[in-house]
């Protein structure tokens, strides 16, 4: 049954991303790889951008559009809830039985590695993210991949825009240049 | 400070005014949520929120999901962190879900597709700003960085699973870390 399935999915990705909703990235284009008829690599792309853009956690928004794609509205709520049952479940854990967690000298060091590990993670997303968008048949598209270096420029120098203030400048030249090439 | 009760309703309204006010989750609700608990209600004190979110954030699933599941489990027991939990996401599932229709009907129209055509594009140099503000924080010395290199390499070229990245990082920071111990 799909809904168990989705359910299941999503429950693994709350239990396994750490580090806040990009971090469940890396697991979604793993999904798109073993549920492509759920969702494509290059839904991600799109998902990403209603995400940043809607309010509500990123990580929530992302699970419940995935969700929605695979099964419609109910779809979307089962795979939400799927994500947060981890959370649930080990934060009641921690808050009964380990008041000062985030001290715990283990946990440290294992945060140590494990936030270099995410943030290569993300980059693996990142780089499947540009391999649909600025890559077509192996070949670079010269319209995206000019656009991509010129905001990425204003990005990292601009750090105190909100995202959604790129989405939309992103949207406006997508029309303007006709975009995708 | 005193700190004053809360019923289930008050905790699940909260938590939703907060998921519907933040966009971005995680890091963006912090100064929300400080208003809120500590400003308005009085549930828990500046320190609490702070240690709340540091666990929020060094736990496994959402940071925002895991604070209001903390904060809820604190006032409330179970079902306050049941309560809480829903609020925060009820903005998510009810938007999103409006969002996905609409968007499922338009995305044929050759505008809708030229303006995502743009936004991709966005995406991508947003999520490079990601990876950069991130490594700031996280790679910080030679064993992060090793660690990274690997975990790109490891995932993009022999499709290695991020599920078996994540034990395996937290391990290697417990060696790692005793490691450095044992040098004098």
């Amino acid at each position: 049954m799909i809904y168990l399935e989705l359910y299941w999915e999503f429950f693994k990705i709350g239990l396994f991303a750490i580090g806040g909703g990009l971090a469940t990235l890396p697991f979604l284009y793993t999904l798109a790889e073993t549920h492509g008829h759920w969702i494509t690599s290059s839904d991600i792309a799109d998902m990403i951008a209603i995400s940043e853009s809607t309010p509500g956690p990123i990580g929530i928004n992302m699970a419940t559009f995935a969700g929605y794609q695979a099964a419609g509205p109910l779809g979307g709520l089962v795979a939400t809830l799927g994500e947060i049952t981890p959370s649930l479940i080990i934060i009641i854990f921690i808050a009964r039985f380990l008041g000062q967690f985030d001290k715990n000298p283990y946990v440290k060091d294992g945060l140590y590695g494990l936030r270099a590990a995410v943030v290569g993670l993300i980059t693996y997303a990142g780089l499947k993210l540009f391999g649909t968008t600025l890559l077509v048949n192996g070949s670079i598209r010269i319209k995206e991949t000019i656009l991509y270096l010129v905001l990425v420029f204003l990005v990292l120098r601009l750090k105190k825009i909100h995202p959604l203030y790129w989405i939309l400048l992103g949207a406006i030249l997508g029309i303007v240049l006709h975009l995708p090439s | 400070m005193k700190r004053k009760e809360a019923s289930i309703w008050q905790l699940y309204l909260t938590f939703l005014k907060i998921g519907g006010l933040t966009f971005g989750g995680g890091y963006a609700m912090l100064p929300m949520l400080q208003r809120e608990v500590i400003d308005i209600h009085h549930w828990v004190t500046e320190e609490e929120v702070l240690d709340i979110y540091a666990i929020g954030q060094c736990s496994p699933g959402i940071i925002a999901v895991n604070t209001a599941t903390m904060i809820g489990y604190r006032k409330r027991g179970i079902s306050g962190a049941i309560a809480a939990t829903l609020g925060e996401v009820t903005p998510s599932l009810v938007l999103i879900t409006m969002l996905a229709t609409i968007l499922l009907q338009i995305q044929d129209n050759i505008w809708v597709q030229r303006a995502f055509g743009g936004i991709r594009v966005a995406v991508c140099a947003l999520i490079t700003q990601s990876v950069f503000t991130l490594s700031k924080k996280s790679l910080i010395d030679v064993p992060t960085v090793l660690l990274y290199v690997a975990t790109v390499a490891a995932t993009l070229a022999f499709s290695l699973s991020p599920l078996m990245v994540i034990p395996a990082a937290i391990l290697y920071g417990l060696v790692v870390q005793r490691l450095k111990r044992r040098k004098p």
